[in-house]
Order: structure tokens, then sequence, then C-alpha cells
């Protein structure tokens, strides 16, 4: 005969509510959680989206990315020059804020030349880039439609296609456009004086030919290290592993982030264990006559600290799984994506375990405490 | 004493408890020497406050002596201390408890009231269910076996509870007005219920009661005033 079961039973609604409000605190839990691995997904998204091996940018700095790089646009060209090296790209990256139907748009421009490594991932809708000008392939998280026309820098584009899910660090959507548009963009957009200073380089005419890096892939077999090493022997060069780049961005992007998210989770978890504790020491508290009932009749401890275990068990699993299909099934609503990975919720199911074992202690000490005679009086 | 000798069941020497210390100082009960045999049913008297229900609680080893010693089945249970290191044990297998608040468990059905204590003591599910409709059905409760109890009437509360007391088939037990809320006819299928527990599983029933209606079904009577038994009366001769 199971107490706890039968206990719960002749408790439903109110043990029901406690654990929809146990719930909602480990579904913050979780969401917190599901924030952070959002965030490093979205560090990382556009890194990864070249799927390059090699990263050459300015010497001196961690670009393009972490710090600010600018390269001749030739580049790219010795860079192909170099042994195991199959493909390459140049690229611009630049963030802006357009105005585009009365109303404020961030977004993250990428200019690479089409054919050439550092395109759009998967296009969701449409074509990529045909012409050579004035067309882009936009994130659909920019909330511009296939065939809408928007104004940057002072050029019109069209928008020819849509990804999903291309975000910058900052969570901004990423719009593509040709390599000579986003050059113009970035001259039309710089402060007025670098652009004079600019201006008296080769190019005096229009934008300089400067890019922001060259991305480039190494054939199978080939030594990523030996073409990073090579790169670097130009003085005005840097160059780093793809490896090398995704560290980076984590380091300095998201590791303030991580270092908030994971106190404010550890916050909460310390939370939640008080609430725990003191949800279940409460429940030992309102079965105090009972369980000196349970003692009178000759109950043995292993009946009565089963009782508190298993109900304590029952409240945090079921409370834990309200939580994790509550976020489940909101985490798409989230301005910003939250990322739910099955381990991370094992973990915190693993916890929540512990926790209410941990809490039980104290419900379970209550209860061996219990004197049978308090059960004598009316 | 010889082995074989017939030895009563509980053996209260000197047996005292009193709560509290000076001033706050209560008595409950001084000094009481009380032999009781298998198969013997006995009442126990006094006005309210006398210490029935504490002399109770020291035979059912739920309150500890303060004074005395206390044997029960042939075992030295109390002597200075507790010298059975498991008193919930001893309780489960051999003494059966009639409350004076019935104390049934409010999460379990009525059925499951009664079976709960054959459970404990290892019998098989079937088994304890079907002993406890016997019991139920004895004392005409059976019709509510499924009901909470906060759903039931004083008296079949008390017949519950008495069908708890019974379920283990316990050789002490002890009763603390387990008639109060009872009419004269059921108290008398009660009483009948008691002796026949005794004279089967030659048991001792102790049972404490205002209620004149069922005194002449007592084989022995003590009366208890301020803590002390002061008188002994034989109702009904011994079987
Ligand atoms: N836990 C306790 N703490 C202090 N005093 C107590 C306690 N239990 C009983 N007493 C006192 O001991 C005395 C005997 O109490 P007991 O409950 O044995 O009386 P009783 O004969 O059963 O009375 P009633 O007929 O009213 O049930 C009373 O004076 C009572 O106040
Ligand atoms: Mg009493």
């Amino acid at each position: 005969m199971n107490l706890a079961l039968r206990d719960i039973r002749h408790h439903l609604g109110r043990f029901l509510m406690t654990a929809l409000g146990l719930g909602l605190l480990l579904g913050v839990v979780l969401s917190m959680i599901g924030i952070y691995r959002g965030l490093v997904a979205d560090a990382l998204a556009l890194v990864r989206t070249p799927a390059a091996e090699v990263w050459v940018v300015e010497t001196g700095t961690r670009g393009p990315f972490a710090e600010g790089s600018r390269i001749p646009g030739d580049t790219r060209e010795s860079i192909a020059r170099l042994t195991g090296v199959t493909e390459t790209g140049s690229m611009t990256f630049q963030s802006l804020e357009a105005s585009h139907r009365e109303r404020k748009l961030r977004l993250q421009v990428v200019g690479w030349e089409p054919g050439r490594l550092g395109g759009p991932p998967a296009i969701a809708e449409g074509r990529g880039l045909a012409r050579s000008r004035f067309e882009i392939v936009a994130d659909i998280k920019t909330g511009l439609a296939l065939g809408e026309r928007i104004d940057l820098g002072g050029d019109t584009f069209t928008v020819v296609g849509t990804t999903r899910g291309a975000v910058s660090s900052g969570g901004d959507p990423v719009v593509w456009m040709a390599l000579r548009d986003s050059q113009v963009l970035q001259f039309r957009l710089s402060p007025a004086p670098a652009r004079r200073e600019a201006a008296r380089g080769p190019v005096a005419a229009g934008a300089p030919d400067t890019i922001n890096a060259v991305v480039a892939r190494v054939a199978p077999g080939a030594s990523v290290e030996a073409v990073v090493e090579a790169a670097r022997r130009w003085k005005h060069l840097a160059a780093m592993s793809q490896d090398e780049q995704e560290t980076i961005l984590t380091r300095s992007v998201v590791e303030k982030a991580r270092q908030q998210i994971g106190l404010f989770t550890t916050v909460l978890l310390v939370v939640s264990t008080v609430i725990i504790a003191l949800i279940i020491y409460t429940m030992t508290m309102d079965k105090i006559r009972e369980i000196a009932t349970l003692k009178l009749i000759g109950a043995p401890d292993g009946r009565i600290v089963g009782l508190i275990v298993q109900q304590a068990l029952a409240l945090g699993l079921i409370g834990f799984t309200v939580g994790a299909s509550l976020i489940t099934s909101v985490k798409d609503l989230f301005p910003r994506r939250v990322v739910m990975l099955p381990e991370d919720a094992a973990s915190l199911g693993l916890v929540v375990v512990i926790v209410c074992l941990v809490a039980s202690g104290l419900g379970v000490r209550l209860a061996l405490r219990v004197d049978p005679a308090t059960a004598l009086g009316g | 004493m010889n082995a074989d000798a017939p030895r009563p069941l509980v053996e209260c020497r000197g047996l005292a408890k009193h709560y509290g210390e000076g001033e706050a100082r209560v008595d409950a009960l001084k000094a009481v020497d009380l032999d009781l045999w298998p198969g013997e049913v006995v009442g126990l008297l006094g006005p309210s406050g006398s210490g029935k229900t504490t002399l109770l609680n020291l035979i059912g080893c739920i309150v500890e002596p303060s004074a005395g010693t206390l044997h029960l089945d042939g075992e030295t249970v109390w002597q200075g201390k507790w010298l059975r290191p498991d008193l919930r044990r001893l309780r489960l297998e051999k003494i059966g408890f009639i409350f004076q608040f019935h104390n049934l468990l409010p999460f379990l059905d009525v059925s499951e009231n009664v079976a709960l204590v054959l459970d404990m003591a290892g019998r098989p599910k079937a088994e304890a269910l079907t002993r406890a409709r016997e019991l139920l059905d004895y004392l005409e409760v059976g019709h509510r076996r499924t009901a909470k109890p906060s759903s039931l009437s004083g008296g079949e509360a008390q017949r519950v509870a008495i069908a708890r007391a019974l379920a283990n088939r316990p050789r002490i037990i002890l009763a603390d007005e387990p008639t109060a809320a009872l009419d004269g006819e059921r108290a008398g299928i009660v009483m009948d219920l008691l002796r026949k527990v005794a004279v089967e599983q030659s048991a001792t029933v102790v049972v404490v009661t205002h209620d004149e209606k069922i005194w002449d079904r007592f084989d022995r009577i003590f009366a208890l005033r301020d803590g002390r038994i002061v008188t002994q009366d034989t109702p009904r001769r011994r079987p």
C-alpha cells in the first residue's frame, strides 16, 4: 500500500497547484539555460556560415568580429596562391541601423563576392544574388519580404532571397549583399575624417577597395596550421584557424553573458532549493498527526521516510515536467533564440532530484522526531 | 518460578508516571501494581483525569513510565529505561490500541485503514483485505468499506478503529472508551467481539469506560482515583 500516493490523491488539487508553481519556477531556470545556449548559438552562427578553416585579418587585431579589421581588397588573391588553399572569399562585416517604413531596423550587413566563399546559408525563399549590384538576401527576422525594397546608405536594394536563423552575435538579423555594394556602404557610413583619409588612397573616385577579412578553405589532408603560418608572414596580416576564431568569439562576446546568466541560474537554483525544502517541510508539518498515528500503530521508520521522500520526488518530477514542457512550447516566442538541449534538461532533472532528496531531509528529520503521543489528543 | 506456570500477559509493578517538574508536576499515575491474564476482559473506571488513559498509554508503550517496571508477555519492557529497542515492532505485533479519538488515517479509505497494519506486518495484500472485510462486516461497517474516514459518523469511525486494533490478532488489546459513541446494541456487539478475541486468541483486553451498560461484561473492574487503583470488583466470574 503506497501511502505517498494515497496522500497525494487525498489532496490532489493542492498537490497539483504546488507542482504547477514549482514547474513555473523550474521553467524559468530552464529558460535561463536555454537563453544562454541561444546566445552561444547566435554568437557562432555568423562565424560558422562560411564554413571556413582559416580567417585572415588585419595584423594586431582579433577581427573581424571582436575587433575592427581592414585589409586591402587584393589580399584574397595572395591567400588563394598559398599551397593547400582550395577556396577563398573576401568578406565585409558591418552593423548598421536603417530606417525602413517608419521604423528603425538594426542589421548586420555581410558583403561577399557571389560565387566565392562567404555567402548566405541555405536560401529559404527566393534565390541568391544574380546581378552584381543592388540586390540583397535578407534573413526572415529582418521582417523584409521577398521583392521588398529598402534604402541603405542612399542606394535602393531589392530583397531577392531570404534565410532563416542568420543573426550576428548581437542578435541582429543578417543581410547579404555583393562585396562592391558593401564596400560603398561602408565608405558612406564611415565617419568623415576616415572618409577623407581614405579618399587620398588608390580609388579616390569611389569607395576604397578595403575588406574586413579573407576566409579560406584548405584541401583535405593539407595542414591548416601551415596556411595560417604562411599568411602570418605578410606583415600587415594576421591569421587564425576557425577554432581560434570561435574561441575568440565565445571568450569576448559570450563570456560576460555566461557569467551573468550562470550566476543568475545559480541564484535561481538556490531559491528553488529553498522553496522545495519549505514546501516539503510544510507538507510534513501538515501530516504530523498522521505520522504520529502511523508510529502509534507500529509503522517502521522506512514507511514514514518513504512517504515523505516519495512525495518530494513526485513533486519535483511533476514540477520539472511541467516546467520543461512549458518552456519547450513557448521558446519560439522569445525575441532571441532559446536553445533547449536534451542534456541540459537532463542535468536540470538530475539536479531537481538531488535537491528534492536534500530538501526532504528536513521533513524526514521532523517526521522522525514526532512523538507518537501527539496523535492522542483530540 | 516454574517456566511452564502461567504468567500474566501484562505485569505492572509500582508503575508511575508524572508530567512536568516542581510547581508544574502532575502525578498522573502513582505506583500501580496490576497483573492481567490471558483470556480476561477487564474494565478501568474512574473520574476524568484519574489516569485511565495514562495507564493504557504506559501498557501500550506509547508513553515512557517514570518509575516501576513493566513486563509484557514475559518480557521486561521498561525498568528505568526502555529495554526493548524496537517499540513500534512490539506495538505492531502484540498490541492493538483503540484510541479515544479513533486516529484513522484520513487519506486511506476504511478498508485500507484496517489492512494497513496487516500490510506493515508483512501479510499479503489479498489476505489483508479479506481480514479487513471480515472484521468490518462483523462490526456492521462493511458497507462503508470504500468511504474516507472524514465521512464516517462517530460510531462508525469507532468501529473501524476497533477493526484496525484487532486486525493483527494482538495478544494485548487496549481500548480507550470503545463504546462511547455507540448505542446499547452496537456496544454489545463490540463487547461480544472483544470477549471472543480474548478467548480465541487468549488475549487480554483492557477497556476504559464510563458506560454503565457494559459493566456486567467485565471479568474484573478496577476503579482509578487520583492516579491510584482504589477498588477492584469482579462482576463476572472468570471463565
Ligand atoms: N501530556 C501531558 N502533560 C501533562 N499532563 C498530562 C498529560 N497527559 C495527561 N496529563 C494529566 O494527567 C492526568 C491523568 O490524565 P489521563 O488522560 O490519564 O486521564 P483520564 O482518566 O484518561 O481522563 P478522561 O476520562 O478525561 O479521559 C490529568 O490530570 C492530566 O491533566
Ligand atoms: Mg482518557
